[in-house]
């Protein structure tokens, strides 16, 4: 048995590093996110206030966030840019994983909330509920709040994936009912009644494993994190890519009745890839919820789904880093344009799927590649 | 119907006031050449200036006369008698009725209704009744009422008297009861009768009583009955077993008739809530369905129809009726327009590319939302509904249906039958289900798909244009009117079938009536929930929809 696993491992690296070597780009996201992840803290912590190299708290929390988003955008890119599946509703999984560690950061406010009450969120307190509902037994620990994480999402996306793909549910059918799935679960959790806090959701959290939110040494770890999970879901999901299977899944989205045809089990190739993903995505959503410090129904709609989908498009899809290009041009500039013009928001970023969709259809990653790239 | 009668109200005014004037006229000049013409009408006012001075009996002869006049007026006349709102003017002997308390009163004339100015209440004389007279007017004016040839002011004579049952108007109700033609208005005296039976000594007398009541569904009688079971000791409770009994079967009839009624009700309500939603679908059926363009910006589409609503009341705010006729025709042209541009401006470059064509089109509907607010401000616009599209239709006692439910209903019917009609009768029809069958085909053809490609997205968004006039009608006009209604929208058409019109139509037909039968059981935003959860679930069962077009292509 140890002896497998050692193989298994030697398989992965043996893999992996040839799998690295070949992706120049891949190799440029690490190198960089490796210096932000050195450099941040140092920047953050060491310069006094006010000095030119200082990084605010601000800064980091915004960077940690974009963070976030790259790794949502990257768990779409698995699906849509690799295997053509379309969804419109990752942002299901992605508020679902923050639902779940909202959760956890719901019970340890404890007897701090408004109404002082020690067993009850305020919002149960305000609605006057008497005892917790049952689904939230458990999240006082931090272990079940975390598995949770991984398995709401995932069970949702295995039991939609398996039904969608099982009847060849594929294309635009496929995109409109994650949309619609999305969708339901928002008009879902707006309701009081659901105990998820309705209209306002969670907010108010005050500490994490009994290290307070609000302190710089926490949001500094949580920044940490974050890099380290980005880094590794591009490394895992390289792999993947690389990977037997991650051809097959390739194959897929180029001729999905072709390697049907040939024996594959097409099916179950797309399951695990959207379940995969979907479990990226909570993951980044527990990773958010911490750092912006509030979860509300809003995550669900469909037009937030669509909108990490233009992401990975303005990136360049079916490249991984690309994904994590895109998410930070796009919420960087929807930060400084809805502060500096919030008006012109809407029509930019509406220009973009315009111009993007019809200019550029490998995205930033593609326009560089025709620049620098070696012929093929 | 509604406005059918207001228009006969009006001429009935203006055929009372015509025939007036002259009258008055000629009383002022020297010569009376038109008073024996007019002595029908004449006779009015002077049997009215006889009243203040005549003694009980012969006021009691003058109502009788007034009453054989057969004139319109007569029923005001006397009424404000009856109310003793009928006062005399001092100074010169005229007649007016008077509303209003205190030392100067309003002055009504009794003749045309019209109001004529005030006086101090010094100088007028009441015009007395006694008890007598009140009792006979009263009978009198509800037999009037009674022989009215509308049916609808029957009806309503004879609800006024079921509220207080009395020895006089049974006399009346039963007269009428023989002449009646109306079979509503029979019903409704027949209740009317057997509720004063029930006051009967007689055990058989309230035994029959009972059993007809139980085919009526006025309110009045279901308390009463009610009352009627209950135990005698609580007072108006019914003393003979068999009585009670016979109440309780009659109860138990009336509940079960309610609850059919309120489930036809819902199911109306059903089907205008599906037509709403059909309305919203059908441009998609034909963007989406028949060109396979996945058009993000359906629902912006419908938001400019409702904004071009706004726009047009704007313009004529004189003739808010007339809007909305207007508006029809202009929100098809400017959605339609609209259309055309994305189609021609984005969409063309991506067929062939339907996730790509999805992306770029929900940037348009982003621009398009983000130009409204802008244009229009973010706050919702208040759009006007025409008097004709309000009111209800009250079938019978316990089932009414909005008119404004009504319209949809038929105009979402409309809406289809002239797509229909489109699609399977012209040329362009022709063209474009030859387009989406087979496009290098329809080519090859001589067919200019091109050409074809814009105008079906223009009448695709043209409907959607169209679509928006009647939300307009239905909920609020804002910058995101068209977002909520995109996703279902998609739902249906896929529901439905993909390609087919007809399966829109059932499908958005059918997913109303679930929520709405759903609705009272997990309410509104549930039900919702439910009916997307199965729509997800039927859509893995056949993926095809409803009503698939037939093909063999491997891949769709």
């Amino acid at each position: 048995m140890a002896d497998a696993a050692a193989l298994r491992a030697e398989a992965f690296t043996g893999r992996l590093w040839p799998a690295l070597q070949a992706d120049r780009g891949g190799r440029v996201f690490l190198s960089v996110l490796a210096a932000v992840t050195v450099l941040v803290p140092l920047l953050n912590l060491i310069p006094a206030a006010g000095s030119a190299l200082h990084l605010s708290s601000y800064t980091v929390t915004l960077l940690g966030k974009y963070m976030t988003y790259a790794m949502l955008a990257m768990a779409v890119d698995l699906v849509w840019g690799y295997c053509g599946i379309l969804s419109l509703g990752h942002g299901a999984f992605f508020a679902l994983g923050g639902y779940a560690i909202g959760m956890y950061l719901m019970r340890q406010i404890g007897a701090r909330g408004v109404y002082g009450n020690p067993n009850l969120p305020d919002f149960m307190v305000f609605l006057n509920w008497n005892e917790l509902p049952w689904f939230w037994h458990g999240f006082e620990y931090f272990s079940v709040a975390a598995l949770m994480v991984l398995l709401v999402p995932g069970l949702l996306a295995l039991l939609f994936g398996f039904l969608a793909f099982r009847s060849r549910v594929s294309g635009v059918y496929l995109s409109i009912i994650t949309q619609a799935l999305t969708y339901a679960l928002m008009l879902a959790f707006f309701r009081n009644d659901m105990g998820f806090g309705g209209n306002n959701g969670f907010t108010d959290f005050k500490d994490l494993l009994g290290f307070s939110l609000q302190s710089p040494g926490t949001r500094m770890a949580l920044f940490l994190v974050t890099a380290l999970a980005l880094g590794g879901t591009y490394i895992l999901c390289r792999f993947i890519i690389a990977s037997r299977a991650g051809r097959v899944i390739q194959a897929v989205r180029d001729a999905e009745n072709r390697a049907r045809f040939l024996g594959y089990r097409v099916e179950s190739y797309k399951l695990w890839i959207f379940v995969l993903s979907a479990l990226l995505a909570g993951i980044a959503g527990a990773l958010y919820v911490p750092q912006i410090g509030i979860i509300n129904p809003s995550e669900f709609s469909p037009a937030n789904s669509i909108e990490i989908v233009i992401w990975v498009a303005i990136g360049g899809r079916g490249t991984l880093y690309g994904a994590v290009v895109g998410a930070f041009l796009v919420n960087y500039a929807k930060t400084y344009f809805t502060a500096a013009w919030p008006s012109m928001w809407l029509y930019a970023l509406g220009a973009l799927f315009v111009s993007v969709t019809l200019l550029l259809p490998n995205g930033v990653i593609g326009l560089v590649k025709a620049r620098f790239g070696r012929p093929r | 119907m509604k406005s059918l009668r207001r228009i006969a109200i009006v001429l009935v005014v203006l055929a009372s006031t015509a025939r007036v004037l002259p009258a008055l006229a000629a009383s002022e000049g020297p010569t009376q050449p038109l008073a024996t013409v007019q002595q029908a009408a004449a006779g009015l006012p002077s049997l009215l200036a006889q009243l203040p001075d005549a003694s009980y009996a012969e006021k009691r002869s003058l109502i009788k006369q007034l009453l054989e006049l057969h004139d319109a007026r007569v029923p005001r006349v006397l009424g404000a008698l009856l109310d003793g709102g009928m006062y005399v003017r001092l100074e010169d002997h005229q007649v007016f009725i008077v509303a209003g308390e205190g030392s100067v009163v309003e002055l009504t004339d009794p003749l045309t209704g019209a109001h004529v100015g005030s006086a101090a209440a010094d100088d007028l004389g009441k015009v007395g009744v006694n008890n007598q007279i009140r009792k006979e007017l009263r009978i009198r004016l509800a037999q009037f009422a009674l022989s009215d040839p509308d049916e609808g002011i029957r009806l309503n004579a004879v609800r006024e008297m079921l509220r207080a049952v009395d020895p006089d108007s049974i006399a009346v109700l039963r007269e009428r009861l023989a002449v009646e033609p109306s079979a509503a208005v029979k019903r409704d005296i027949r209740a009317g009768l057997a509720l004063a039976d029930l006051d009967s000594d007689d055990v058989k007398v309230r035994l029959a009583a009972v059993h007809t009541l139980g085919e009526s569904l006025n309110v009045d009688v279901y308390n009463r009955l009610s009352t009627m079971v209950q135990s005698a000791a609580d007072g108006g409770g019914e003393s003979d077993a068999q009585v009670r009994a016979a109440a309780q079967t009659a109860l138990r009839g009336i509940d079960g008739k309610r609850k059919f009624y309120s489930l036809i009700q819902t199911l109306l309500y059903g089907l205008s809530q599906g037509s709403v939603l059909v309305l919203a679908a059908i441009g998609l059926a034909i963007t989406f369905g028949v060109m396979g363009v996945i058009n993000m910006a359906h629902g912006e589409l419908m938001m400019i129809g409702s904004y071009t609503t706004y726009v047009v009341q704007l313009l004529m705010p004189q003739h808010i009726g007339a809007s909305i006729l207007v508006a029809i025709p202009a929100a098809f042209l400017v959605s339609g327009v609209v259309g055309i541009a994305i189609e021609r401006g984005i969409v063309r470059h991506l067929y062939g590319r339907p996730l790509e064509t999805l992306l770029a089109t929900f940037g348009v509907s982003l621009i398009l939302q983000q130009a409204v607010r802008d244009i229009f401000s973010a706050n919702n616009r208040p759009v006007e509904t025409p008097a004709w599209l309000a009111g209800s239709l009250q079938l019978n006692e316990v089932l009414a249906i909005t008119y404004n439910r009504l319209y949809i209903i038929g105009f979402t019917l409309g809406v289809f039958l002239l797509l229909l009609l489109i699609l399977k009768r012209t040329r362009l029809g022709l063209e474009v289900r030859a387009v989406s069958q087979n496009r290098p085909m329809a080519k090859a053809m001589g067919i200019r798909t091109e050409r074809v490609d814009a105008l079906t997205f223009g009448l695709g968004s043209g409907i959607a244009g169209i679509a928006g006039v009647a939300l307009s009608q239905l909920t609020n006009v804002g910058p995101n009117l068209g977002q909520s209604y995109i996703v279902d929208s998609f739902m249906v058409v896929v529901f439905g079938g993909v390609g087919n019109v007809w399966g829109t139509e059932i499908g958005g037909n059918a997913l109303g009536m679930v929520n709405k039968l759903l609705e009272p059981y997990s309410g509104a935003v549930l039900a919702k929930i439910f009916v997307l959860v199965f729509l997800i679930l039927f859509i893995q069962r056949r993926p095809r929809g409803l009503f698939p077009q037939k093909g063999r292509a491997a891949d769709g």
